[in-house]
């Protein structure tokens, strides 16, 4: 709960931005169309019209059209921007709509009345239509106000920061106390923002100066203490821009960026932050529109939707290169290189079903599917994997779902559907005993996890990108997958995963003499022993660790060599003369 | 003095009122008086330009009312109507200080104004200057509307039926009290009505508008006695009639 609490300022700040501009700026506009629009009436079809449209489009949806509009303006199309624009057009319909109302609403007899005591047309809006249109008027902003602050919460996937960081992030990572913080939060701000402008107004009305000074000064210290927010965030930075890391909607990527910038920031001292819960091609876009400057992508996901290459039968090695120069070429981004574990989309089944139909392969799986239900997430039905899949095997379920990722393991171990579209570092996998079904045709290509860093690093900051670089091969498959599992199992907040992980490594990466040192220890003990074909730094399940190369198992050999050494395990391999390759750089 | 000359207003084919001349003496009250689509209204509107004539002119005082801006020509001309139009969201006090305000009087002058206008129309002003409209009963409400009308020192006062939504005890009352202001400060008006009982007591001449056209004006006595055609006949027999329905009943025969 407390760590939780520690993201309020910074969330709500960002939510504070993003639904008091929206607003400020609706009001702006839809006030005086409004207004307009009541005297021509041929103008207020149309302009209510329009207005309802917009209003029709889901709000996320509504969000999610502003990135790449924006990007075929050539302006900023991750983060503020967007949202602040879809936030805008989301208030305009019940200002507008009221204000029309509103000023239709006034007496005819009193209108006739301002004229006749000599108003000019501009005096009667003032002095009599608008102060009369006041309380529908305000009862529109109040509404606009609710829902732009409750429609606020969804610019998390388009990259702005608000409270909905707590909702999604929580929803993703089951942490129900972010969830649940993110939607009182949300709704006590709702509720808040509702009463001040209604107490303006009824101050205002009734003339009573205390209400409408309450009103007056709660709005007031809204806003200021956002302006002092916004310029306190501002002054931490010391005016330099942050190094932002992407991530997307799943619980590895929250931690693996929460990784990479605190391993910048820890290798470099540059501020950095995380723009999390971005949807999967918009974090490549932020990559490329220079909105994000690092993220995580796999190697599959870009040789498929972002290259458009074969997918069945692709080569691991042969991707990564390939891949290399197409960033490099192609959009003048930067292979920071793998992180040293693959997660791939594959068919996973409960266990159970699996035995009973006798399902191993995909292949098998083709055979049964007519009468299976499968589960996969947003965009898994969408992608070249699942063509490919679908016309190699001939794969026709009874159903198909798509489902938010993290919901898809549960229903596939409660029996709602019986094969998922899991990703292979998924905890989840063993945890509720599911299979992975074998891809015995290599349809799906191969999902190396690799650092993609944008065009500012890669010129301006090689420091950054070095410090990237001492993660490539940091993390294999079993310490992802157990990072994974501390998250979605044990309810972990990514960030203390990335933090743990960060220290275990900072006892190598920082100290690099030690372990070097103990390596070296280690290698003098054992001498020239003609068995021993070398000795290296490594990973073991994650943690860095001294590995010994044998040529040979030799039981008296084993015995000389200790458990740990300086604190660092050891870890003895048989490799026969050849001695593999170093994973640590 | 107020001048109507061959005034006349066209909704497309339809003429509301034709070739309408007129003039109202200084300090003469006139009343229009006609049945309900007789034009007298849109007559009236004309005045203050409410409502823009097809063609024909109006002269106040003699100085033409198109040359003048429309807002500038209704400041200096009061305007009372049937349905009153209080600005709700204002006091009494700041109702009557309406037009001096937009004329741009100073505080001390408006809010003297406004108590020697609320105690004109028999309204006390320590207790009625701050409150709201809606807690005024109707005849008080009307009385406000005329000490607006009256507020920015108008002499010409334009009526539309102003009573007529009034009780008949009220509308006796406020009756006598427009009488007494118009003595008092000499107004210049023109007062329309279908009542040919408030025509006939209040009416320095009577005009009688019928299907939009001037059918017969003069002072009641001689529309009585001298009526013009037989639509005035018949509607100056109205009190009569009535009185004279009243008297049966009395008597206790058939009121017809």
């Amino acid at each position: 709960m407390s760590e939780q609490l520690a993201l309020l300022p910074a969330y709500l700040t960002g939510h504070l931005q993003l639904t008091l501009l929206a607003l400020a700026v609706g009001l702006a506009v839809s006030l005086p169309l409004g207004i307009v629009a009541a005297r021509v009436e041929s103008l207020e079809r149309g302009v209510l019209g329009v207005a309802s449209v917009i209003q029709t489009i889901p709000s996320l949806a509504l969000l999610a059209i502003m990135v790449p509009l924006l990007a075929a303006l050539q302006v900023q199309s991750i983060g503020y921007l967007p949202a602040f624009i879809g936030l805008t057009l989301y208030s305009l319909l019940p200002m507008l709509r009221n204000t029309v109302t509103g000023l239709a609403g006034v007496d005819q007899s009193l209108t006739e009345a301002a004229q006749a005591v000599g108003m000019t047309p501009r005096q009667q809006l003032w002095r009599v239509e608008l102060p009369l249109a006041m309380p529908v008027i305000v009862a529109g902003i109040r509404t606009s106000a609710v829902w732009v602050v409750g429609t606020a919460t969804l610019s998390t996937p388009v990259g702005a920061t608000s409270l909905g960081n707590y909702i999604f992030s929580g929803l993703q990572t089951r942490n129900l106390t972010a969830v649940l913080v993110g939607c009182v939060a949300a709704a006590l701000l709702a509720l808040a923002l509702d009463g001040t402008v209604r107490a303006l107004e009824v101050g205002v009305r009734r003339r009573s100066r205390a209400l409408a000074w309450a009103g007056v000064a709660a709005l007031t210290a809204l806003c200021l203490s956002t302006v002092a927010a916004t310029a306190a965030q501002a002054w931490g930075r010391g005016g330099q821009r942050p190094v932002v890391i992407g991530a997307k909607t799943f619980t590895e990527q929250y931690i693996l960026s929460e990784i990479l910038a605190r391993h910048i920031a820890r290798e470099t001292g540059a501020p950095t932050e995380v723009l999390a819960s971005l949807g999967s091609t918009v974090a490549f876009d932020a990559l490329r529109s220079g909105d994000i400057d690092a993220y995580v992508d796999y190697s599959g996901t870009i040789w498929a939707t972002i290259m458009r290459r074969e997918t069945v039968g692709a080569d691991g090695e042969r991707v990564l290169i390939a891949m290399e120069a197409f960033l490099r070429e192609e959009h003048d981004l930067t292979l920071v290189g793998p992180l040293g574990f693959e997660n791939a989309y594959a068919m996973a089944m409960p266990r159970a079903t699996a035995e009973r139909l006798g399902v191993k392969t995909v292949s098998d799986l083709a055979r049964h599917a007519g009468a299976l239900t499968m589960g996969g997430d947003y965009e898994f039905f969408a992608r070249p994997e699942w063509r490919a899949l679908e016309e190699v095997y001939g794969l026709h379920f009874a159903e198909r779902r798509s489902m938010d990722a993290s919901l898809m393991y549960q229903a596939a171990a409660q029996g709602s559907v019986q094969v998922i579209s899991a990703f292979s570092t998924d905890g989840r996998i063993e945890a509720l005993d599911l299979v992975v079904l074998e891809d015995d045709r290599r349809v799906i290509p191969p999902y190396d996890a690799v650092i993609l860093a944008g065009q500012r690093l890669g010129r301006e900051r090689p420091e950054i990108i070095s410090a990237l670089q001492t993660l490539a091969g940091a993390i294999d498959a079993a310490a992802m997958r157990r990072m994974n599992l501390a998250v979605d199992r044990d309810g972990e907040d990514p960030g203390a995963v990335a933090q743990a992980f960060i220290e275990r490594l900072g006892g190598a990466g920082m100290t690099d003499t030690t372990i070097e040192a103990a390596q070296q220890e280690l290698t003098d003990s054992l001498g020239a022993h003609p068995n021993v074909v070398g000795t290296a730094i490594g990973l073991c399940a994650g943690t860095p660790c001294i590995k010994v190369y044998l040529a040979r198992d030799d039981e008296a050999l084993r015995r000389r060599i200790p458990d740990t050494c300086r604190g660092f395990a050891v870890d003895v391999e048989v490799t026969g003369r050849i001695r593999p390759r170093d994973r640590n750089p | 003095m107020i001048e109507l000359q061959h005034l006349t207003k066209r909704y497309g084919d339809i003429a509301a009122v034709a070739d309408l001349s007129l003039t109202v003496e200084r300090g003469e009250l006139l009343v229009l008086l006609g049945a309900s689509g007789s034009g007298k209204t849109t007559t009236l509107k004309m005045v203050n330009r409410l409502i823009e004539p097809t063609s024909g002119s109006v002269t106040i005082d003699g100085q033409d009312a198109a040359a003048l801006a429309p807002h500038d020509l209704r400041r200096r001309i009061g305007y009372v109507f049937q349905k009153i139009g209080l600005f709700p969201h204002m006091t009494v006090s700041e109702n009557v200080a309406v037009t001096p305000t937009l004329v741009g009087w100073d505080r001390t002058k408006t809010r003297r104004r406004v108590r020697e206008l609320l105690e004109l129309v028999d309204l006390d002003p320590a207790s009625m200057a701050d409150r709201m409209p809606a807690e005024l009963s109707g005849g008080q409400q009307q009385r406000v509307g005329v000490a607006r009308a009256l507020a920015a020192g108008a002499t010409v006062m334009l009526l539309d039926e102003p009573f007529g939504a009034l009780d008949p005890l009220t509308r006796d009352r406020l009756r006598a009290s427009l009488l007494r202001i118009r003595r008092e400060i000499g107004l210049t008006a023109i007062f329309v009505t279908h009542d040919m009982t408030e025509a006939l007591l209040l009416g320095d001449r009577i005009a009688v508008l019928h299907h939009g056209r001037l059918v017969q004006v003069g002072p009641p006595r001689e529309l009585v006695r001298a009526p013009a055609d037989d639509y005035v006949a018949e509607l100056m027999s109205a009190p009569q009639r009535d009185a004279a329905a009243v008297d049966a009943l009395m008597a206790g025969g058939d009121a017809q």
